[in-house]
């Protein structure tokens, strides 16, 4: 079994699973090395980072130097193809004129989806996160608890490596011993940030990011993965012995060759294929969940890219994981349209991004360093968790939950944009202006609000009444509202960012608005969409059980973001794998017991 | 002049651009910046797709190779002359035209894609206003200004806030290429030297800022 065409594909399969991203391929990793035979369908074309990524390219060598085009939305060099904020030929819509009521969706299409590219960074959820509801009255718990999820960090944490520090703090869980891999020494700007950090009571400290900072332990760590299947082991430490250590240089938005950080084509696909149990149809984009007068699903709908020609696959379980709003996408089109496993109305409900805002500054302790090297590990090193839950607690907040500090600030790569911001330059050209330049290089900080948002009825999905793609398959239309807690939220993390760069003797630079409507990210663009199907204690009220199930349908299983019933403030993937994971390990026990 | 890729223009060709350009400027800025005139070829470049949503990373690209420049000679002696007197070759390094920054901006105002197709007027413009204002000013052709005197045009627009009311879109078209060339220059190995930036270059160990900056900065390194 192996990377193959539609017409290579076998009559039928334990499971189908669509999509191959962090859910999807974190699901083929489990269910393969579990013994299921499974075919893949990805939207996308296969992608091989070992072949095709640009580690030491220069902007200079790329056309405009590499910056952002309308096709190529994140610079020339970033990893994502046939995507970004508009698909080709595959368009969606907004309810609403108003910018601050739109959704910004971000979809590439190719083998490993957003992994290919994503920021890396890898927060556990706290046990405050599973059960918001219950501590301040607003959202939705989730049926299961942090108790039930930690074992699967754990798993996941092993196997893709994740660096990074057991902080003790609140609600934000720490590793077992031995599981993080070393943290990178803090930059410049990370440490000062620390420091004056510190005397503002926000805990700066080393961020958990999936990069490799020593080669993993492929002798001990797949035996901890998978005890009593020595043939798991031995492809699990094969594939994890392919995989170097970072070398503390490059972008890792554009992708690791050598595998050092987590994309799921470097980390879950190759072990998956190795078993021989995985087939992966590309070019394959599914369109509709196929069930029987039963009720249960018999297969998947979608077309085949390379001819444009309806094909159907048939299987005993189905698992969507196609990116939270695909799956919801995929469901609403089943049944000719008419929409499958919505019997609580639920499907594409509840739709939730990060709540985000910048503040830069400019820092003048930072100028004038003699030049180093500050590359590192291709993105950031420190954070600062949320640090006020007390006062939370207290009621002394005018917004519920929290949120993460997310940093920039390091003499990194100069991108083809100019380097200095025009007000550090005024008047200046010739030699003062390239003085100028190297004096400032290096001294400009940023920060970002990485905040939870509440779920709200107001932001949700639907099939748009008309339009379809140009595959003939209706599109989304989104809906989207901030609330009050939101809006708070980023204007206390303006106040924050702004006091902290000052405290540093900063300069905070101008911002467009001071309106938190238009200083807030727009929805969707922070890119960590989730809902749309959630998890629930019943039926009545959500769509997927607390296996990721769907109450309606007992055979089709959800293991992207849609089953989130909240979107604390840590970032999304590593939670997408560890309940991909807890759910394929749910089918296998299922199969096992000849209940599918 | 209407052939946009012509390497050579006719000494008439240009005398003539001087001159209308000359009279335009007599007119006013607005007769430049804005003006549909076919010797400022500010249409819109020639049509052109852009490299697609899955273009080849791993190969290294040259202006003109994606889609075709748009700089005649006149134009080229401009950018040339202007990039240079931002970026010189000085002790932090060689001048903007030695690392390609206007062929870079060659490519920039040609490119089929709106932030780009946006700023082709006005640099376009703005390139026309510079051989005016030598014309007008020192009686010189742009490629036989003195330093001193593209200096003295430098001066006219480089302060936003006392930039004269007549200038207002040169002092734009100024900070436009401004902006640009330095995006060029330092995004460039030597660019690289001249701004300090050290990297892209494997490591075996990464050692964060070494104790001299430690100590500027009064840290310390907290991971160990
Ligand atoms: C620039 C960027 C930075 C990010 N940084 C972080 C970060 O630091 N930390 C973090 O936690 N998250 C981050 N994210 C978010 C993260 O990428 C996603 O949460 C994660 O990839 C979601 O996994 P997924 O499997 O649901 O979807 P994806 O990874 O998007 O994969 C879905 C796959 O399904 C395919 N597909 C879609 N529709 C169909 C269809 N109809 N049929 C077949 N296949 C289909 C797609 O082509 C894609 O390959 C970032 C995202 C981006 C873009
Ligand atoms: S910084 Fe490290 S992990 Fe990231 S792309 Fe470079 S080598 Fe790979």
């Amino acid at each position: 079994m192996a990377l193959i065409t539609s017409s290579k594909s076998q009559s039928a399969y334990d499971v189908i699973i669509v999509g191959s991203g962090a859910g999807g391929a974190q699901m083929a990793y489990t269910l393969c090395l579990g013994g299921l035979k499974c075919v893949m369908l990805e939207a996308g074309r296969n992608y091989q980072p070992a072949l095709e990524t640009p580690m030491f390219q220069r902007p200079d060598q790329a056309p405009l130097r590499g910056l952002p085009t309308p096709d190529k939305n994140f610079g020339f060099f970033d990893s994502t193809i046939d995507g970004g904020w508009q698909v080709p030929g595959e368009p969606y819509t907004q309810a609403s004129e108003k910018k601050e009521e739109q959704f910004h969706w971000w979809r590439p299409r190719m083998l490993g989806g957003r992994t290919n590219h994503w920021g890396r960074i890898s927060l556990r959820n706290g046990p405050y996160d599973f059960k918001p509801r219950s501590r301040d009255g607003l959202g939705l718990d989730w049926p299961i608890s942090y108790v039930d999820v930690d074992p699967y960090y754990t798993k996941v944490e092993m196997l893709i490596g994740v660096y990074g520090t057991n902080s003790g703090l609140e609600n934000t869980p720490d590793s077992p011993a031995g599981v993080l891999l070393p943290p990178p020494k803090g930059r410049a700007a990370e440490l000062l940030s620390q420091k004056f950090g510190k005397k503002l009571g926000v805990p700066f400290l080393s961020i958990h990011r999936a990069i490799l900072t020593r080669p993993l332990d492929a002798e001990t760590i797949p035996a901890r993965l998978h005890p009593n299947n020595p043939w798991a082991q031995r492809i699990v430490a094969d594939s994890m012995r392919a995989r170097a250590a970072c070398f503390w240089a490059t972008d890792c938005g554009r992708g690791c060759s050598t595998g050092a950080n987590y994309q799921s084509t470097t980390v879950h696909i190759p072990p998956a294929l190795a078993t021989g149990n995985l087939d992966i149809i590309p070019n394959a984009h599914a369109r509709e969940v196929l069930v029987n007068a039963e009720g249960k699903a018999t297969g998947v709908l979608y077309i085949d890219k390379t001819t444009g020609q309806e094909q159907r696959v048939s299987a005993r379980v189905v698992v969507l994981a196609a990116s939270s709003g695909e799956t919801v996408r995929i469901l609403l089109n089943s049944r000719g349209g008419r929409g499958l496993a919505n019997s609580s109305g639920l499907v594409g409900k509840y739709i939730m991004d990060t709540v985000g805002t910048n503040v830069s500054g400019q820092i003048p302790l930072l100028e004038n360093c003699p030049p180093y090297n500050e590359d590192g590990a291709g993105g950031s090193h420190f954070y600062a968790p949320w640090w006020l839950y007390q006062n939370q607690a207290a009621g002394k907040m005018d917004f519920a939950r929290g949120y993460h500090i997310e940093m920039g600030g390091s003499r990194k790569m100069p991108n083809g944009s100019n380097p200095v911001p025009d007000d550090l330059i005024q008047g200046l050209y010739g030699t003062k202006l390239k003085e100028a330049a190297r004096r400032y290089y290096g001294s400009l900080v940023s920060y970002s609000c990485r905040g939870e948002m509440i779920p709200n009825k107001s932001s949700f999905c639907e099939l748009d009444p008309t339009l379809k793609d140009k595959w003939g398959i209706p599109v989304l239309r989104w809906h989207w509202k901030w609330s009050e807690q939101e809006l708070n939220q980023v204007a206390h993390a303006r106040k924050t960012f702004s006091e902290l760069i000052e405290s540093m003797g900063g300069t905070v630079s101008k911002n467009a608005s001071d309106k938190p409507l238009e200083f807030i990210e727009p929805g969707g663009k922070v890119i960590h969409e989730v809902g749309g199907a959630i998890m629930g204690e019943s039926a009545k009220d959500s769509v997927c059980n607390s296996w990721n199930r769907t109450w309606d349908v007992k055979n089709l299983f959800i293991s992207d973001g849609a089953p989130f019933a909240s979107n604390s403030d840590k970032n999304p993937t590593l939670t997408i794998m560890a309940l991909s994971w807890r759910a394929a390990d749910h089918i296998l026990e299922e199969a096992r017991r000849g209940n599918l | 002049m209407n052939t946009p890729n012509s390497n050579r223009l006719s000494r008439r060709a240009v005398f003539q651009w001087f001159a209308a350009t000359a009279a335009a400027l007599s007119a006013g800025e607005a007769a430049l910046f804005g003006a549909e005139s076919p010797l400022l070829q500010s249409a819109k470049p020639p049509a052109s797709t852009g490299y697609g949503t899955d273009p080849e990373l791993l190969r290294a690209y040259k202006p003109g190779e994606l889609w075709p420049l748009t700089f005649n000679p006149v134009q080229k002696a401009c950018v040339v002359a202007l990039c240079d007197v931002l970026l010189p070759a000085d002790h932090l390094g060689p001048s903007a035209s030695s690392l390609g920054v206007p062929e870079f901006v060659d490519e920039w105002v040609s490119a089929p894609y709106p932030v780009q197709q946006e700023d082709r007027p006005l640099i376009l413009e703005g390139l026309a206003w510079m051989v005016s204002e030598a014309a007008s000013r020192f009686q010189r052709e742009v490629p036989a200004l003195e330093a001193a005197q593209l200096e003295a045009l430098c001066e006219s627009v480089c302060q936003p806030e006392r930039v004269r009311a007549g200038f207002k879109n040169a002092a734009r078209f100024f900070h436009k290429m401004r902006g640009l060339a330095m995006g060029a220059y330092f995004s460039t190995p030597a660019g690289w030297a001249a701004i300090g930036y050290v990297g892209n270059t494997p490591l075996a160990k990464f050692d964060g800022p070494p104790a001299e900056v430690l100590g500027k900065l009064g840290v310390e390194q907290t991971v160990e």
